[in-house]
């Protein structure tokens, strides 16, 4: 399917976007927003279920203390007032993989309102300040998960059946919906990844959700209609479901304004629809068209009492929150001496936690940050794994640097430190010992092998004297070859060139 | 039948017509074991549900293995509680963890519950055999029982005439003496009404008193488990062993239960002076059948004469009670049946397509499923309660249903001002016919008038049975309503009640119900 | 207070994934009526000072721990469904666009990663 497209440039000239997001955060709680069933990613099908979760009759939910604490923690980190009292309410619409055909959600009374959160952007001119205001944050609970069967491309369309898991039934989920952003123009899909990311930040920074958008932690909707440049006016939206990177919630949000955009030049008018954004060609498609008989019939749910949160809890809350990610990112910068760009490759590649713990167990900053953004990264990238997924902590890194420093290893042994920590062998120090990777600057060892090389290598040998220093790499190499890397490579060169006078 | 069998189907038919309290003393002293008891009441069954039909589902076998365990436990450790090896009937609107559990619809046909129902658990904890599953209307819409998908239960009293309901199968059960006790739930008078229509006792405790967790949920804001008995006190005792807080109902109430069963046997003193007793003068006169209007009237004489204080109080808002009660319940149905698709468990039709067709949609299988599987009844309800939550219509009657609510709660708090009880006819009516209202819906309705108030306040009511109608002998039921939480006040006045009744009639009302042996359906 | 018409009902009915029949519909169109129009004079009941009762306890904040406890076994969980496959609960086919929903579908990456399918 292709559709028209107006160029970005033409698009702005013609057109002022509206944007809103609306993003999904899947909490880490140890178990169900209603019930006791675990919440771990991956289990085998249907085997994380309860009564409550599957919707059986009879059974009753309960609401999880930590849910409503990470929630009101959220709340408080994007600056929201604390509803003093409020209910949670039935959302009625019919889906198989919903087990009681309503979502348990809240409805005009969220536990969270009226916020805000700034976001930088980079811009020709230096990084600009953009104030995204947050409307709700509100409570509810994940759906299950359907499987489609058959059928020729393997999507719903044309599915013979389908399999549904209810493993992920009730996870809590909170929905962050910010108000219009208005104004941001050209910059507006920069706006849009610039506020996911911070919100990534801001949740990892509260330790309430993996916020690991590949694995549907965190999901982004995103709203977008276009006015008439200057009218002021909101135009019909979109509503553009499941952007599952921040890469693509940039792209998703540039590929509406140039599709709207065309649309509205050729004298058409916007579907208000849902559509669907297709990571792999980098397009979206239509979706539902969006009612207004839409009804959701929502009310009180009346299996659940109203969460009416103490001020004094909330304000022990609040006193608690970590340091915006904002805030932290700058006191670090200066602290550890990093330019600009070293701060936004660290906090980029989502070290900046590993980073700064690697610094506080004693590593220079520049090497803490070597370590983490190459070498680790490299590793990382090779397995799969997310940096802090990988089994080797801070303290290790620090270790590491630290025996660098005192000589005892040189750079490609401590590489072999990093292959045995990783390979569950030990402490840096363990491996080191076990392996026998401590570099050799013993004399009698090292003039032994030195004499072996010259011996074995009488050419170079003869270069050598005869003033040709450079050609001591030779002789190097075949004493480090020799010594399976561990000899003090300036160490060799002096007893080379000693010998060889 | 040989003499001798014949002489101890006798012993055991006599034990079925003693009380649970009767019951319970008798398995304390040795005189008969839960076996023997629960063996009694399965051949009472097998005896006359043919024709009442109280019973949707009976477990002989569960029933007597947990009567087994029970005679076990009683000699090795003693009872786990006061009404252990007692058995008991259960409405179908509870789970029974591995007992099919079918709230009387098709769309729940088969369906066996993966676990049990919080007041099942206790059952059973309390060592209480559980003989079967009652009969109700569909999903407890109604209050006569033949909405059941099964077929109706028939009034013991009067096989023509309607059990009251919806749990007409419970009350059915214990006026036919096929159980001792039963578990009833009341919405707006499920368990009260069907006790006045058969003489039989019922309580709706307290909203929060009693764990709804396992309930099929109607009207998850109305709804209340509770005893359906032959006496007062044996509703005190089952009332204490299921209720009490349940952390797996969030609406369950986190405080000591009142002393039911002391308050019960401080009421069968007959003594009741000190206590005021307000007559809601909306709810007696004009609509009230006269004989039911008279064995009211002659009751509170009772309480009078037991030295009680009477006064009438008013509450005006109670006009607009049945119009609430009639758009809460659709509003908070709908969406609860909402779950009943098709798609994890219970019926699922599959709609025929045209050859070449592609197969039905999940929806499709949805919407036929819920076009067979529910009954009229239940569609009505769905229907109006879907229309009632819908955007434009919420403020205009859901909305305001709600705020009636508040002037209800309201009207009580005042009358409570002047008065310690409350009291009333229980139904306007004694049993009607079958099929008499089935196709009037409102006219059914109306036979809720007086017990709905209290399910919109959330406060306790008891049903206890006051007497025959002249006019067709059937049973009238005299309804007392306490403020939320003082349940052991209606069980004190229920229980001075019975007794000066009892003593008036020279025996229990239910010595007179006919005899069902040779009945046949 | 307004009237329901028999499109009303269908309508309604179709909210509720009820598939009435015409003679269903021409049945229970008329009791609705009947049913609202006895409880049209709730309308008036209230004024608008009166505040609404979700809830007929006044109870606030019931939590339980964050602990997690075992459910019910896969087994279990599927034992009522009409129809399993591959210890998932079988329905069929779905229709509507896979972005009708806010969160429910796994993508069709997730599907090719699946050796069992």
């Amino acid at each position: 399917m292709s559709e028209n497209l107006m160029s970005f440039e033409d698009a702005m000239a013609a057109f002022d976007p509206a944007m809103g997001l609306e993003v999904h955060v899947e909490l880490n709680t140890v178990s169900k927003m209603f019930c006791g069933c675990p919440t771990e990613f991956g289990a085998e099908p249907n085997t994380q279920t309860c009564p409550v979760c599957l919707g059986l009759p009879g059974a009753m939910p309960v609401v999880n203390r930590v849910a409503v604490e990470s929630a009101i923690r959220i709340g408080l980190a994007l600056n929201c007032e604390i509803a003093a009292w409020c209910r949670f309410a039935r959302k009625n619409y019919f889906y198989p993989d919903m087990p009681k055909n309503f979502q348990t959600s809240q409805y005009d009374e969220p536990i969270a309102f009226e916020g805000w959160t700034d976001v930088t952007i980079e811009t020709p001119d230096g990084a600009e300040v953009v104030r995204v205001d947050i409307e709700r944050a509100h409570m509810e609970e994940d759906t299950g998960k359907s499987l489609h069967v058959g059928g020729a491309t393997g999507r719903i369309h044309g599915a013979d059946h389908s399999l549904v898991d209810y493993n992920r039934a009730g996870i809590p989920l909170i929905e962050i919906v910010t108000k219009p952003i208005m104004g941001a123009r050209e910059k507006a899909p920069q706006v849009a990844k610039a506020y996911v990311a911070q919100l990534r930040d801001v949740l990892r920074g509260l330790g309430v959700s993996d916020v690991r958008m590949e694995q549907g932690s965190l999901r982004c909707d995103v709203n977008l209609s276009l006015s008439p440049a200057g009218a002021g006016t909101l135009g019909t939206r979109t509503e553009t479901k499941n952007v599952n990177s921040l890469r693509s919630v940039e792209r998703a949000a540039l590929y509406e304004i140039s599709r709207q955009a065309a649309i509205l030049d050729g004298g058409g008018s916007i579907l208000q629809e849902t559509r669907h954004w297709h990571e792999d060609t980098g397009v979206t498609t239509s979706g539902r068209e969006k009612s207004d008989a839409e009804d959701y019939r929502y009310f009180p749910e009346p299996d659940l009492v109203p969460v009416a949160p103490e001020r004094e809890w909330v304000e022990r809350l609040r006193s608690e929150l970590p340091e915006p990610p904002r805030d932290r990112q700058a006191r670090l910068q200066q602290e550890w001496g990093f330019s600009d760009l070293d701060m936004r490759d660290t906090v980029g590649a989502g070290a900046l936690g590993l980073v700064e713990e690697t610094i506080a167990a004693g590593c220079p900053p520049q090497a803490a940050r070597k370590w983490w953004l190459s070498e680790l990264a490299r590793r990382a990238n090779e397995t799969g794994l997310d940096l802090t997924d990988l089994p080797v902590t801070p303290a290790d890194v620090a270790r590491i640097q630290a025996l660098l420093d005192e000589g005892r290893i040189n750079d490609k042994l401590a590489r072999q430190v990093f292959d045995g920590v990783l390979a569950g062998e030990g402490s840096p120090d363990e491996v080191v010992a076990a392996r026998g990777l401590e570099v050799v600057s013993d004399d009698g060892a090292l003039s032994a092998a030195v004499d072996e090389a010259i011996a074995a290598n009488p050419d170079v040998a003869e270069k050598i004297r005869e003033g040709k220093t450079a050609a001591s790499g030779a002789l190097i190499g075949a004493v480090m070859k020799q010594m399976r890397g561990q000899a003090d490579a300036g160490r060799v060169r002096e007893l080379i060139l000693e010998k060889l006078a | 039948m040989s003499e001798r069998d014949e002489r101890g189907a006798t012993e055991r038919d006599g034990l079925t017509r003693r009380t649970a309290a009767q019951l319970a003393d008798a398995l304390a002293s040795g005189e008969t074991t839960s076996v023997a008891l629960t063996q009694a009441y399965l051949e009472r069954i097998a005896a006359v549900d043919g024709p009442v039909h109280a019973f949707l589902h009976v477990d002989a076998e569960g029933a007597l293995a947990q009567a087994a365990a029970s005679d076990r436990r009683r000699a090795a450790d003693g009872p786990a509680s006061a009404l252990d090896g007692v058995p008991i009937a259960v409405k179908d609107v509870l789970a029974t963890r591995g007992l099919p559990t079918t709230c009387g619809s098709r769309i729940l046909e088969g369906w066996v519950p993966p676990y049990d129902a919080t007041v099942v658990d206790r059952l059973r904890a309390g060592g209480l055999p559980i003989l079967g599953k009652t009969n109700m209307d569909e999903f407890a819409m109604g209050s006569s029982t033949e909405h059941s998908a099964y077929g109706p239960t028939h009034n013991p009293w009067d096989l023509d005439r309607i059990p009251g309901g919806s749990g007409g199968g419970s009350a059915a059960a214990v006026a036919a003496f096929e159980a001792p006790l039963a578990l009833g739930t009341d919405t707006g008078g499920s368990i009260r009404q069907p006790g006045a229509m058969t003489g039989t006792v019922g309580v709706k405790p307290t909203y929060g008193g009693v764990s709804r967790y396992g309930l099929v949920a109607l009207a998850n804001s109305l709804d209340q488990v509770g005893p359906v008995t032959r006496t007062v006190l044996d509703a005190a005792l089952l009332h204490e062993l299921v209720g009490g807080h349940d952390p797996r109902d969030s609406t369950s109430i986190d405080q000591p239960m009142p002393d039911v069963v002391a308050a019960a046997r401080q009421g069968a003193t007959g003594d009741l002076r000190g206590v005021r007793v307000g007559v809601i003068s909306e709810l007696t006169g004009e609509g009230y059948q006269s004989g039911v209007q008279s064995r009211f009237d002659e009751g509170v004489k009772l309480l009078v004469d037991a030295g009680a204080e009477v006064v009438e109080v008013s509450c005006p808002s109670f006009v607009h009670a049945l119009a609430a009660y009639y758009l809460i319940l659709p509003a908070e149905a709908s969406s609860n049946l909402a779950k009943f698709d098709a798609m994890r468990y219970g019926l699922r039709v599959v709609p025929d397509v045209a050859e070449g067709a592609a197969p039905p949609s999940a929806e499709d299988v949805m919407r036929a499923t819920r076009d067979k599987g529910f009954g009229d009844e239940v569609k009505r309800r769905i229907i109006l309660g879907t229309y009632a939550l819908s955007s434009g219509y919420y403020d205009a009657y859901y909305g305001q249903a709600q705020k009636v609510r508040t002037l209800i709660s309201r009207d009580f708090e005042v009358a409570f001002e002047h008065a310690d009880v409350l009291v009333s006819p229980t139904a306007p009516t004694t049993a009607f016919a079958l099929g008499e209202k089935l196709d009037d819906p409102v006219a059914m309705y109306l036979n809720d008038l007086a017990t709905i108030p209290a399910n919109l306040a959330g406060i306790p009511g008891i049903s206890v049975p006051s007497g025959l109608a002249e006019e067709d002998g059937l049973p009238c039921g005299f309804q007392v309503l306490a403020p939320a939480a003082a349940d052991d006040r209606v069980y004190r006045v229920g229980a001075a009640l019975e007794r000066l009744l009892i003593r008036q009639w020279g025996g229990a009302l239910l010595d007179r119900v006919p005899s069902l042996d040779g009945a046949h359906a | 207070m307004p009237e329901i018409s028999r499109e009303e009902v269908a309508h309604l009915a179709d909210l509720a994934r009820i598939d009435l029949s015409d003679a269903e519909l021409d049945h229970l169109a008329p009791q609705l009526a009947v049913i609202l129009d006895s409880i049209a004079s709730i309308s008036q009941a209230a004024s608008d000072d009166v505040p609404p009762t979700s809830h007929p306890m006044p109870m606030t904040n019931v939590f339980r721990e964050d602990v997690a406890r075992p459910g019910l076994t896969a087994e279990e969980a599927l034992s009522g469904a009409p129809e399993v496959d591959q210890q998932r609960f079988s329905v069929p086919r779905i229709l509507g666009d896979l972005c009708a929903r806010e969160t429910g579908e796994e993508r069709a990456s997730d599907r090719a990663t699946d050796p069992s399918l």
